[in-house]
């Protein structure tokens, strides 16, 4: 090929390589979420109760144990599972019992859920329960929240706050 | 595999073969694929630190410092951060093509193991690098990345708190995280220079930096790109809200919605799999090992030469064993080396008018002697036609198939021809013209067959052709795998060229012996 022809074919070789680089560099444009929809994000991470409660040691209990170890009580590390439901204007979304984490059962249970809703006036109603005292849940929160679209809503779980927390 | 392979073989032939129409054989791009890849490295490196001076540390000012540098700043902040992304997109591009060539060359197995081993964790610390990059602008593409990113870590079972929750809402957001960002876009890059060096470890005389001509090329057109089509932040980060509709970089983040759609199980099994895979890809199936190359201490004067042309630092000249009264005595590390044979090219010893002794050169390749290789010759020659004149063509494993194309002797490699099996050739009457062929120009499979050829042919590098003989008779054509009808078209040419050229003078004396010493 004669040498003018072959700089012209170099020149578009670098200009077709530029414009692939600077196409895929930001085309095609990705549609993550829905822009007519509201989020909300479940996420929590709470240590419920143990599944036994701490007790003392009896004297003979506690003359067994190494002279460096010896203390009043002994507490089961092991915690009870974490039900959490959430309810928005009524349906129940979310409605899950989780076990607590940690290789012996004795960590936090955690729960991250993103969930898509319309958005608007909504009543979202939180519940979680930690213990294993029979019948209601332990905390409760009830909430008129108003989503704009687009928005993401964050209702997160604080026990030494009080309970649930919109953030 | 070898069925795979081949058909990408054959697209980088052809694509090879369409750029060497527009490019010098040295300036193709994809026989520059890993240079290139450090030139890119090199400019994200040298914009990184200018960008670095005028970016903002700390999580809530981050996006302002970026957003003046695109906009006040934007002939130069805004350029170089431009020249970033670009050469970064750059860099995964030749990466990936440079990984699929040496596969589909079969460069990848055997004594290269070590090169592909070291290039799995340079492949996944570029994309580490690249994806905590577009963390920093903290923008909505950066919140994109940090959630989906923090998420997919989440689905392993390693974090007592879910790492995802430090963006559940924009009070969470914390700096420390935010710094920890920063200092891996540093550490990850320095990390992988340090690889990248090892990965040359086993490479004698790496190509490193790309010809000055590809080198302008490449320069300009990110330089083009920057100008024309800056990089641009997607509005502030706002954990409050979705991001909604998000401008991808398809190169480094584009398995990002795959991660975010479909199970951790899935995802990280599937990583995990194509991670172990290409990790056990060498010895999937192994290659089968040829003979490595052999030292006959007797035949060998520690002349250095096979030890300066092996492409693979496979020879080393170590003491003499066994008293002969050389400084030195080659010795190959088999675990090194190719068996590209080369080294028996470059070794005074191989001289085929040697016929005092049996010719046992002082390199060698077990599986293919320059012994049987005179023999080959001489049956070769001695069949060839007398009804136009004769050539006898010298190509090897990695250009045109030879099989079944009469006057052709194979070799390991075109550079394990001793310049003067050529000599011999046309004074023994064996042929009136010979023509060199292999790989495509300045894409030898073995890197330095043909340079080193070249150079012995011109007289620039020893063992050189001797001046006797005449140069019109002596061709060569780069002509690659898939340049049959280049090849029959030269040999026909050739030919023609030939019954009108000046007659060899035949000697009449017997060529004289060259030993080994004298010719040192
Ligand atoms: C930033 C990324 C990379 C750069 C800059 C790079 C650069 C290079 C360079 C300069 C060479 C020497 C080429 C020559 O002089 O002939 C080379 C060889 C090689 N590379 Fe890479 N490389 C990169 C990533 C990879 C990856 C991801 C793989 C595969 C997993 C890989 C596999 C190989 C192999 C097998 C060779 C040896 C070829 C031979 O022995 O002939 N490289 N690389
Ligand atoms: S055969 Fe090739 S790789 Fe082996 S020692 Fe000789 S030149 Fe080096
Ligand atoms: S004589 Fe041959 S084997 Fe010995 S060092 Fe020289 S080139 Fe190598």
């Amino acid at each position: 090929m004669r040498e003018p022809l072959r700089w012209a074919g170099q020149t578009v070789f670098f200009v077709a390589i530029a414009a692939m680089v600077g196409l895929f560099a930001s085309w095609p444009s990705y549609r993550q979420f829905p822009e007519d929809q509201a989020q909300i994000k479940l996420s929590l991470s709470h240590g419920a109760q143990r599944v036994e409660a701490c007790r003392r040691l009896s004297a003979e209990e506690i003359a067994k144990l190494p002279p460096a170890e010896r203390r009043p009580n002994t507490c089961a590390r092991e915690r009870l599972p974490v039900h959490v439901q959430l309810l928005v204007d009524g349906d129940l979304v979310f409605d899950e019992v989780v076990a607590p984490g940690g290789l012996a059962g004795d960590g936090p249970a955690r729960i991250y859920r993103k969930l898509i809703v319309e958005p608007g006036q909504r009543e979202l109603v939180a519940r979680l329960k930690d213990s294993d005292r029979p019948g209601a849940f332990d905390y409760e929160m009830r909430a008129e929240v108003s989503l704009a679209p687009q928005q993401s809503l964050a209702v997160d779980f604080r026990a030494d706050a009080g309970g649930f927390v919109l953030r | 595999m070898d069925h795979a392979r081949r058909p990408l073989r054959w697209l980088f032939d052809r694509a090879e073969a369409a750029l060497g129409t527009i490019f010098p054989p040295a300036w193709n791009p994809l026989v520059n694929l890993g240079a290139l890849g450090f030139f890119f490295y090199w400019i994200i490196t040298a914009s990184g630190i200018y960008v670095y001076i005028f970016f903002d540390t700390g999580v809530h000012q981050a996006f302002d410092s970026v957003e003046y540098m695109t906009h006040e700043q934007w002939y130069l902040a805004g350029v170089m951060r431009s020249l970033h992304r670009y050469a970064s997109d750059g860099l995964v591009v030749v990466m990936l093509l440079h990984l699929l060539r040496e596969w589909s060359l079969d460069r990848y197995r055997g004594v290269r193991w070590f090169s592909w081993i070291i290039g799995v964790p340079i492949l996944v610390l570029v994309y580490v690098a690249g994806i905590t990059g577009y963390w920093l602008v903290w923008d909505r593409l950066a919140q994109y990345v940090a959630i989906v990113s923090t998420e997919w870590l989440d689905q392993l079972p390693f974090f007592a708190e879910p790492v995802a929750r430090n963006f559940l809402a924009p009070d969470a957001l914390e700096s420390r995280f935010f710094t920890l960002m920063i200092f891996m876009h540093i550490a990850v890059p320095l990390i992988t220079l340090v690889l990248l060096w090892v990965h040359l470890q086993r490479i004698t005389k790496p190509r490193i930096n790309p010809p000055r001509g590809l080198m302008v090329g490449a320069f300009l057109s990110l330089l083009a790109l920057s100008l024309v089509h800056p990089a641009l932040s997607q509005g502030p980060a706002d954990l409050a809200r979705v991001p909604g509709t998000l401008q991808l970089d398809w190169f480094y983040l584009g398995l990002y919605p795959l991660l975010e759609h479909l199970p951790g199980p899935l995802t990280w099994g599937a990583a995990a799999t194509l991670l172990i895979i290409l990790l056990a890809m060498p010895w999937l199936p192994p290659l089968r090992k040829p003979a490595v190359a052999r030292v006959d201490l007797g035949n060998c004067n520690g002349c250095a030469r096979c030890a300066a042309d092996c492409p693979y630092a496979a020879i080393a000249m170590v003491g003499r064993s066994d008293g002969l009264p050389f400084s030195a005595e080659a010795q190959v590390d088999p675990s090194l080396c190719v068996a590209c044979g080369i080294c028996a090219g470059a070794c005074p010893t191989a001289m085929p008018f040697r016929r005092a002794s049996a010719l046992v050169p002082g390199i060698d390749l077990p599986e293919l002697t320059i012994a049987a290789l005179r023999e080959e010759v001489e049956r070769v020659g001695r069949a060839l036609p007398r009804d136009a004149p004769r050539v006898l063509v010298f190509g090897c494993r990695h250009g045109v198939p030879l099989d079944g194309l009469r006057g052709a002797v194979a070799l390991a490699c075109t550079g394990q021809l001793p310049p003067s099996f050529i000599d011999y050739v046309l004074s023994k009457d064996l042929a009136e013209g010979v023509l060199l062929t292999g790989c495509r120009e300045a894409a030898c499979y073995n890197r330095f067959g043909i340079d080193w050829t070249k150079a012995r042919l011109a007289g620039s590098r020893d063992p050189q052709l001797r001046r006797r003989v005449p140069r019109e008779r002596v061709r060569t054509i780069w002509a690659g795998r898939l340049g049959a009808a280049r090849l029959a078209a030269a040999v026909a040419e050739f030919q023609r060229d030939l019954a009108t050229a000046a007659p060899l003078p035949r000697p009449a004396a017997p060529a004289p012996h060259h030993l080994a010493a004298s010719d040192a």
